[in-house]
C-alpha cells in the first residue's frame, strides 16, 4: 500500500517556489489506487496548490477516514503529520487537533461513504461547528474498497457495474453543505485541475470550513454508461457557474474582466477570491441563490462546478470559543496551573 | 429510645424540582460545621420535576461514611412515597409529616413515633405565590428539623446569610421559613429528640465535596486544555465544573481569552475523537461520561491504544447494562474500560475511592496517559461523582511539573539522525512521539490500521505481531506506575477482604464490626491497572479473599483472574448491585453467609 517510496533526487532544473522547494517535495509515497482513479489527479491538484503557495510541509496535518479516498494522504506531502483515522470520523479528530494546536494547516480527505454515510453526522456537525480546515469529499457514488456497493450519493436511478438500479434518493453534498450554514462550499471535477487548484488555495486562505465535494470517477466500478459519476457523464453535464482566481495577500488584483462580470471577495488571510462570474447574476456571496441554481440545473441532470458559496464573514472554533492567540498545546504549565494557595483559597468554597 | 449523639441516620423524601436541594445542601453543611463528621446521599431520579426523590443523610462520630439503609427518623413529605417512607424507619424511630392534611390511619406503625408539622399551612400564610409557597415549605422542614436534632442556630443564620448575601428577599424569606419550622417544633415536640447531635471538633481540616468536581479540578491542576464531552448523567458536572474553574482561573487577565477549549459533541463517539485529535496535537486532553457513553467510544479506545495516543477518560459508572438506571450507582463497567475495543486491549484504569483521590487520580491520569501514550481511565461513579464527601481539605505540590512523556521537540528532531515513532528505542516498550506542525523529520502516518516499528503500513505477520507485542510489555510495565493498593493488616489474620472504589468505605467500617465478633481481615483495595507485584501478594498469601464489589458478575474478581492468574477458589465474590452505595451490612452478611458455607 504505502509502504513504497518515491525517490528523493531531483532534476536540478526543477522550477523551485518561494521557500526553495520543488513539486517534488510536496509528494508522497506512491499511490496504490487504480489506474486512472480520478483520487490520483486530486492528490496532484493538491500538490500544485500547496507548491504555489510556498507551504511548509510540516506545518501541515492532513487527516482522512477510512477508503479509497482516505488512503490518498499517503500520497501528498510526506513532510506532514499524516492521520489515518477511523470510518467517518475524522472530522472529531481534526476538532480535537484544531483545538489543540490553531496554527496547523488542516486538510481533511475523505469519500462519499465516509462523509455521506458513517460519517453524515460528523461532517455535519464540523460544518456546523465552522472548523477551520480544508475539506475534501472525494465524490465517486460507489464504495470501491468493498468492490462496487451504491454510496449514499449516487442518484437514482443509476446503476452499478453489473446492472441493478439505484432505487434511493442521493445525498448532495453541496446542497447539505449550503442548508446547514457552510461557510465555503464549492464542487469540481477530477478531471479539471485548472478549476481545482484555485478552488484548493481558496479553501486554504479561507478562515473556517472549506468544503469541496469532487466528483472523482471510480474507474474500475463506477465509470460505465449507467453511472452519473463516470468521466463521461461528468465531462458532458458538468455546467461551471463561476470561475474563482485565487490571488495570494501580496499580489495585486488586475482588472482584466469586464466591469460587473467580477466578484472579488477578501479572505481572512488578506487574499482575494477573485470570481468571474459565467453565468448571468450569479452571487456566490447568496446562499439562497447558491442552492437554488444547483437545483435547478440538477433538474436538468447537470452538474454544477465551481466556487458556489463563501460567506464573507466567518467564525471558526476559535473565534467563537474565544481562544488566546497561538496554541493551547505548548501553553506553559504555570499559565494552565492555579497552584497551592489558589487551592486552600477555594476550599474555604466547600466548608 | 436512648440517647444517641452524633449516630443517626435519617431521610428526606421529597419531590424533584420543589427546591429541596437547596434544604438539604444546608442541612448538610451545617452538620459539617458543628465538626460533626456526615455524609449525604441523593437519591434522585431521572427527571427535571415531580418524581419522588430522597436524600439520605448520616451522622457518624466515629467517621463511618459509607450508606447505611437504616434511618431513625424520615421526613415523609412526599405523599406519593408515604408507603414506602413509613416501611423503612427503623423500629423505635421517628416519623416527620405534614399535618396539613390527615395521614392515613393505614400508614400508622405503633413501633414509630409521629411528629405532624402543618408546614403547607403555615408556609401558605407566611408567603405569597405558589412559587414561593412550595419553595419555602421546604425550607421550613429544615427549620424543624434543626429543632428535632438539635443543630446549631447560629450556623444555620450563618449559612443562609452566606448563600443570599445578594439576595435580600431571598435571605428574608428563608431566614422566615426556617424560623416557622423552628418554632413549631420547639413547642410542640420534647426538642431535641434522643437522636441529636453535639458541636464535635471532627471536620476542621476536611470539606465536603462531590468527585466530579474534584475531578474537574484535577484535570484544571494538571493542566488538561482541551476537555470535550456530551452531557450525560452521572458524568455532567464534571464538565461543568471543569469549564467554572477555567473560567475563574484560566483565562488571560487583560484581554479575558480562554487558555482552554471546551469542545460538545455531537455524541461520545465523535467526543472521544476530538480528544485523540487534541492529544494527537500535543494537547493534554480529557472526556468526562458514563457507561453508555464508553460502549460508543470503543472504536477510538482502540485506535488510541494501537496507534499509542494519550486520551483521559472519566467514567461516571452508572447502573447498567443499556441505559439502565441513569441515577443509581454501580461499578458495571470494571471489565469494560480494563479491555475496551475490538481485538487485544487492555488499558490502564485509576480507581477512586473518593473525591480526595478522585482529585488525585484526576492529575495522576494526563501523567500515566503521556507517558504510556494510550488511553487511561478514571473509574469513578455516581456515588464518588455526585454526592458530597468528606475528604481532608485537597492540596496541590506546586513543585509538580507534568510528565509528558518522550515527546521530541524540534531541537530533538533536529539532532537526530532518524525518528521512527513506533521504534523501542529505550528498552521499556515505550517508543518515542513527535507532534504535527513541529518539524519536517518528525512527520508520520498515524493509523489504525497494521504497522511495523518504522511507522510504515504493514501486512506482514511478523512485523505486525512484534509491534502488537511490544505494546503489550508498555501497558504492562504501567502496573509499577499506577497507585499502589491500599492495604490495613489486622494481627492474627489469615483471610483478606478485597476491594475496589467506594466500596471501600462500607468495607472499613465492616472489618471492624467483624473484627469486634472475631473474623479477622486484612484489607487490601486495589487503586490501579493493570495490578501489580503487590496485589498478587496479598493474593497468594491469604487463604481465601473475600472480593467485595458492586456488579453482578464479579468483575474485580475476573479482572484478578484474568491479569494475575489468580485461582478462583482463592477468591470469594460478596458483591451488591441493586443501584445504591454499598452498605457495611452487605459486606458483613456476605463475608458471613461465605464463611457459614465453607463450614
Amino acid at each position: 500500500m504505502t509502504y513504497i517510496a518515491k525517490p528523493k533526487v531531483h532534476h536540478p532544473s526543477l522550477k523551485k517556489n518561494e521557500i526553495g522547494l520543488t513539486r517534488r517535495d510536496y509528494e508522497g509515497a506512491i499511490t496504490t489506487l487504480c489506474a486512472g482513479c480520478g483520487h490520483d489527479s486530486i492528490t496532484a491538484a493538491i500538490i500544485q496548490a500547496f507548491w504555489e503557495l510556498s507551504i511548509p510541509p510540516h506545518k501541515v496535518a492532513k487527516l482522512s477516514g477510512i477508503g479509497c479516498s482516505s488512503k490518498t494522504p499517503a500520497y501528498f506531502l510526506r513532510e506532514a503529520h499524516g492521520f489515518n483515522s477511523v470510518h467517518g470520523r475524522m472530522p472529531a479528530v481534526a476538532t480535537g487537533a484544531n483545538a489543540a494546536n490553531g496554527d496547523l494547516i488542516m486538510i481533511g480527505v475523505s469519500g462519499d461513504g465516509d462523509s455521506l454515510s458513517i460519517g453524515l453526522g460528523q461532517l455535519c456537525h464540523a460544518i456546523r461547528r465552522n472548523l477551520n480546515m480544508l475539506y475534501l469529499l472525494e465524490n465517486n457514488g460507489v464504495y470501491g474498497l468493498t468492490k462496487g456497493q451504491f454510496s449514499a450519493s449516487a442518484d437514482p436511478g443509476s446503476t452499478a457495474k453489473k446492472g441493478e438500479a439505484n432505487q434511493m434518493q442521493a445525498i448532495d453534498s453541496a446542497l447539505l453543505a449550503l442548508t446547514l450554514g457552510a461557510t465555503f462550499v464549492a464542487r469540481s471535477f477530477s478531471g479539471d485541475k485548472a478549476q481545482l487548484v484555485p478552488i484548493i488555495q481558496a479553501g486554504l486562505a479561507h478562515r473556517g470550513f472549506a468544503f469541496v465535494d469532487i466528483i472523482s470517477p471510480c474507474v474500475t466500478f463506477n465509470d460505465h454508461d449507467g453511472s452519473t459519476k463516470s468521466y463521461a457523464y461528468t465531462r458532458e453535464h458538468k455546467v461551471e457557474v463561476v470561475q474563482a482566481d485565487f490571488v495570494p495577500p501580496a499580489e495585486e488584483i488586475s482588472a482584466e474582466y469586464q466591469e460587473g462580470s467580477v466578484k472579488n471577495v477578501m479572505m481572512h488571510d488578506g487574499s482575494w477570491v477573485k470570481f468571474r462570474k459565467l453565468a448571468k447574476d450569479y452571487d456566490p456571496t447568496n446562499r439562497d441563490a447558491a442552492y437554488a441554481h444547483i437545483r435547478d440545473h440538477q433538474k436538468k441532470g447537470e452538474v454544477v462546478t465551481g466556487l458556489l458559496y463563501v460567506s464573507p464573514d466567518s467564525k471558526d472554533v476559535h473565534d467563537q470559543n474565544d481562544t488566546v492567540p497561538g496554541s493551547l498545546y505548548n501553553l506553559p504549565h504555570a499559565q494552565l496551573c492555579p497552584g497551592n494557595d489558589a487551592l486552600q483559597k477555594l476550599m474555604w468554597q466547600f466548608r | 429510645m436512648n440517647n444517641r449523639i452524633n449516630d443517626f441516620a435519617f431521610k428526606i423524601a421529597t419531590a424533584n424540582g420543589t427546591g429541596s436541594a437547596s434544604a438539604n445542601g444546608l442541612i448538610m453543611q451545617a452538620i459539617f460545621r458543628m465538626g460533626v463528621p456526615v455524609t449525604g446521599k441523593n437519591v434522585f431520579p431521572s427527571n427535571i420535576q415531580g418524581l419522588p426523590t430522597w436524600y439520605e443523610i448520616r451522622v457518624n462520630k466515629d467517621g463511618y461514611t459509607a450508606r447505611t439503609p437504616h434511618f431513625d427518623l424520615m421526613l415523609a413529605l412526599n405523599a406519593a412515597t408515604y408507603a414506602k417512607d413509613v416501611a423503612e424507619v427503623r423500629s423505635g424511630g421517628y416519623l416527620m409529616f405534614d399535618s396539613s392534611w390527615p395521614l392515613d390511619e393505614k400508614l400508622k406503625r405503633p413501633d414509630v413515633t409521629y411528629l405532624g408539622v402543618p408546614l403547607a399551612e403555615m408556609c401558605n400564610a407566611a408567603f405569597k405565590g405558589v412559587r414561593e409557597r412550595i419553595l419555602m415549605k421546604n425550607i421550613a422542614y429544615a427549620g424543624a428539623l434543626a429543632a428535632l436534632i438539635g443543630m446549631d442556630t447560629e450556623i444555620i443564620a450563618a449559612l443562609t446569610k452566606e448563600k443570599y448575601a445578594a439576595k435580600k428577599a431571598l435571605l428574608d424569606s428563608n431566614e422566615k421559613a426556617i424560623a416557622l419550622g423552628y418554632e413549631y417544633a420547639v413547642a410542640n415536640f420534647p426538642c431535641p429528640l434522643p437522636i441529636h447531635l453535639e458541636t464535635m471538633d471532627a471536620t476542621k481540616d476536611s470539606i465536603l465535596i462531590d468527585g466530579n468536581t474534584a475531578a474537574a479540578l484535577g484535570a484544571v491542576y494538571a493542566g488538561a486544555t482541551v476537555g470535550a464531552w456530551y452531557p450525560i448523567t452521572p458524568a455532567t458536572s464534571v464538565m461543568e465544573a471543569f469549564k467554572s474553574f477555567c473560567m475563574k482561573y484560566r483565562r488571560d487577565p487583560e484581554t479575558k481569552q480562554k487558555k482552554f477549549a471546551i469542545l460538545q459533541a455531537e455524541d461520545e463517539l465523535a467526543a472521544l475523537g476530538m480528544v485523540v485529535g487534541a492529544s494527537w496535537a500535543g494537547a493534554r486532553a480529557f472526556t468526562p461520561t458514563a457507561g453508555p457513553g464508553i460502549s460508543l467510544m470503543n472504536e477510538f479506545i482502540g485506535l488510541a491504544y494501537y496507534a499509542e495516543i494519550p486520551a483521559v477518560i472519566v467514567d461516571v459508572q452508572r447502573t447498567g447494562p443499556s441505559t439502565g438506571m441513569p441515577t443509581r450507582t454501580q461499578q458495571g463497567d470494571l471489565m469494560l474500560c480494563a479491555y475496551a475495543s475490538h481485538g487485544d486491549t487492555r488499558h490502564i484504569c485509576l480507581y477512586p475511592s473518593d473525591p480526595g483521590e478522585a482529585f488525585e487520580m484526576a492529575a495522576k491520569a494526563f501523567d500515566l496517559a503521556e507517558r504510556f501514550q494510550t488511553p487511561v481511565f478514571l473509574v469513578s461513579d455516581l456515588d464518588i461523582g455526585m454526592n458530597d464527601w468528606m475528604v481532608p481539605k485537597l492540596t496541590w505540590d506546586d513543585s509538580y511539573q507534568p510528565d509528558r512523556g518522550k515527546v521530541l521537540s524540534a531541537g530533538d528532531l533536529e539532532k537526530a539522525k532518524n525518528f521512527y515513532r513506533y521504534l523501542d528505542v529505550d528498552g521499556d516498550g515505550i517508543p518515542q512521539r513527535s507532534l504535527p506542525g513541529v518539524h519536517p523529520k518528525g512527520a508520520y502516518f498515524t493509523r489504525g490500521s497494521g504497522h511495523n516499528k518504522f511507522g510504515a503500513y504493514t501486512e506482514d505477520s511478523d512485523e505486525y505481531q512484534e509491534v502488537l507485542d511490544r505494546i503489550n510489555r508498555k501497558v504492562q510495565g504501567a502496573a509499577r506506575a499506577v497507585p499502589a493498593p491500599f492495604m490495613k493488616a489486622t494481627p492474627g489474620a489469615t483471610m483478606g477482604l478485597v476491594t475496589v472504589g467506594g466500596c471501600h468505605a462500607a468495607c472499613i467500617e465492616a472489618m471492624d464490626v467483624l473484627a469486634r465478633e472475631g473474623i479477622k481481615l486484612n484489607y487490601m483495595r486495589v487503586r490501579g491497572f493493570p495490578f501489580g507485584d503487590e496485589v498478587r501478594q496479598f493474593l497468594d498469601q491469604h487463604e481465601v479473599n473475600f472480593v467485595v464489589e458492586q456488579n453482578r458478575d464479579a468483575q474485580l474478581r475476573s479482572l484478578m483472574m484474568l491479569d494475575l492468574g489468580t485461582h478462583i477458589e482463592k477468591l470469594e465474590s460478596v458483591r451488591y448491585y441493586a443501584g445504591f452505595p454499598m452498605s457495611a451490612h452487605h459486606v458483613i452478611s456476605g463475608v458471613k453467609a461465605k464463611l457459614e458455607k465453607a463450614a
